[in-house]
């Protein structure tokens, strides 16, 4: 019996939504003692091979079908279904990234089961049932749950689980999969532009430099820019601001934008919503400029300073700036 | 076009969420109601289309019965017409709301006005973030499905579209037959202020009640808890612009100066 894990690739490895996806299914296991087995679409390279055995994997599946040309979400669900008798497979995990949370969903409706979204720990209780941990409003709220089903189809909260390699790497067996699929199933597939956004990503930056609502309209946000462009990051902003139209949505921080995890996120003027929190739960450490002590933000802030930003940005802008030009 | 957009009734909830002393709730005591975000951008998506297509945006919750002031709010930005799946405020799960969705979306289809064209919901409600509920009503239709989208091109003729999102930095695109079930996210448009007309039209507007029933499923809510570890209090560097050494130090010792 195995915990069936659907792998995403990056390149030639492995995604690192998926390494954390891979250690939360070889806990899973160890609770029902099963085995750990991965499922990737397409060939499997030697870095990605090497990365399954490490995370404890011991039987992986290569799917392979001349209708696949692309991501296709219905056809991946119909070859994870596929995969559940052979094992037969106890619980199939996903990581809780677009891609993970839409194939497992299909996966859930074609068997008619429950799916258990964004999940933070889960264990097999002797009664055959599992006992499970899972996120809400984005990470702001826990859930505890019990899922009745067999097999359990979960994903995993990426940001609260983190990728670790299994004790000892596995002796991993590697078989080639070809699902049986219709045309109907690749009806929906996806053309992937070749160019990547260039530039650092908000997702990525290892700064981030935030501006809500107190810095008060469109024209506001240069200042906070450039002190971004001087710590080598990027700006971010607040769901207010893009709602008001000041900034595009790409750079919102929260719930229903990106999600970050920067050394430092300096948040200007923002006040701390839940929705906003949800998109930097993963930052290192968060400093707070703010007028306002109550502030919500200040509950979640590592470091704060008391004031307008309009006169505390400006100065460090011309602080670092002389720093800079020392240097 | 006639477009269905299926929406949820959740707590406003500003700067921290409260749980209900049995656990089982947030305490909505000192909040109002609003839809989730992307579910608002689902309803203005549809009005564009349908005011470059024409049609009919009819906007659907599964619901108690104060449910029907969401309904309210999105008709008074260009939708026309309201269901209210009714439930007596017990919270639904996701396999049961799909299955109730899919049951309306049925009836419409069987009656004169036909079935609908397109069903647009957010990528997923704010509250309970199941993922899977626009999934489940595309299978019992038998319809296509894409989700997480932030960019819909409608044809002309209404018979296809092209659907695009950015998955890990490059951009995925999905081309549908239409009828479709899609779920889009926030920022696929900024969505409209409700005109005073378009208050006044809501007000007055009848929504269409039915009363499914409630069936229990396999994943069932135990508690609902506040993570651990979430307040602390900040170190406070300083007042104004007199904290500006404190907070170079701070980024030299965090080592984000280069």
């Amino acid at each position: 019996m195995t915990v069936l894990c659907l792998v995403e690739r990056d390149g030639d490895g492995v995604a690192d939504a998926s390494l954390r996806a891979l250690a939360f299914g070889r806990d899973l296991a160890a609770t029902s003692q099963d085995g750990l087995a991965a499922v990737v679409f397409g060939a499997l390279a030697e870095p990605a091979r090497q990365a399954l055995a490490a995370a404890g994997v011991t039987d992986a599946y290569a799917v392979e079908s001349d209708l696949l040309t692309g991501y296709a979400p219905l056809a991946w669900a119909r070859s994870l279904a596929g995969l559940i008798e052979p094992g037969p497979a106890t619980a199939v995990v996903a990581a809780a990234t677009d891609h993970g949370n839409e194939v497992l969903a299909h996966l859930a409706a074609i068997t008619s089961l429950p799916m258990a979204a964004n999940c933070v720990s889960a264990a097999r209780t002797p009664g055959g049932t599992y006992q499970l941990v899972r996120q809400r409003w984005a990470g702001s709220l826990l859930e505890d749950a019990v899922l009745e089903a067999a097999p359990a189809l979960l994903t995993v909260a990426t940001d609260a689980v983190a990728a670790s390699p299994a004790a000892e790497p596995a002796e991993i067996t590697v078989r080639a999969w070809r699902p049986d699929l219709a045309g109907d199933d690749v009806a929906v597939c996806a053309t992937e532009s070749a160019e990547r956004a260039g530039g650092v990503s908000l997702a990525t930056a290892r700064v981030v430099v935030g501006g809500g609502r107190g810095v008060g309209g469109p024209e506001g946000f240069g200042a906070l820019e450039e002190l971004a462009g001087l710590l080598g990051g990027v700006l971010g902003v607040s769901r207010v601001v893009t709602s008001q139209g000041w900034r595009p949505h790409k750079q919102q921080v929260g719930q229903t934008g990106t999600r970050i995890s920067p050394e430092l996120y300096l948040a200007c003027g923002i006040s701390g919503a839940i929705q906003h929190m949800a998109g930097c739960l993963s930052a290192k450490h968060i400093v707070a400029v703010n007028t306002d002590p109550d502030a919500p933000i200040i509950a979640h802030a590592d470091y704060a300073v008391i004031g307008d930003l309009n006169q505390v940005i400006p100065a460090l802008v011309t602080a670092l700036r002389a720093r800079v030009g020392s240097d | 076009m006639e477009i269905l957009v299926c929406v949820k009734r959740v707590p406003m909830v500003g700067g921290k969420v409260v749980v209900t002393p049995d656990g089982q709730d947030v305490d909505t005591r000192m909040s109002g109601f609003t839809v989730s975000p992307h579910e608002e951008c689902a309803v203005e998506e549809a009005v564009q289309l349908t005011e470059r297509l024409g049609g009919t945006v009819s906007v659907l919750t599964l619901g108690p019965p104060e449910a029907a002031d969401q309904l309210r709010d999105m008709l008074s930005l260009g939708a026309g017409h309201g269901v209210l799946l009714e439930t007596d405020g017990r919270e639904w799960g996701p396999i049961a709301t799909a299955a109730a969705i899919a049951a309306a979306a049925r009836r419409r289809a069987a009656g004169p006005e036909g079935g609908y064209d397109l069903l647009l919901f957010g990528n997923e409600a704010a509250d309970t973030g199941d993922y899977q509920v626009p999934v489940r009503v595309a299978h019992a239709l038998g319809l296509p499905c894409v989700t997480g989208i932030k960019n819909l091109d409608v044809s002309g003729t209404g018979a296809r579209a092209v659907a695009r999102r950015e998955y890990r930095g490059s951009e995925e695109a999905f081309d549908l037959a239409l009828p479709a079930v899609i779920s889009v996210k926030e920022g696929i448009n900024l969505p409209r202020y409700p005109s005073l007309p378009g208050r006044l039209r809501a007000k007055r507007a009848v929504i269409e009640r039915f009363q499914p029933e409630y069936r229990g499923e396999g994943l069932r809510k135990q508690l609902l808890r506040v993570p651990a570890g979430e307040s602390k209090r900040a170190e406070i560097l300083g007042t104004g612009a007199d904290a500006v050494p404190a907070l170079v130090r701070l980024f030299d010792e965090l080592g984000v100066l280069s």
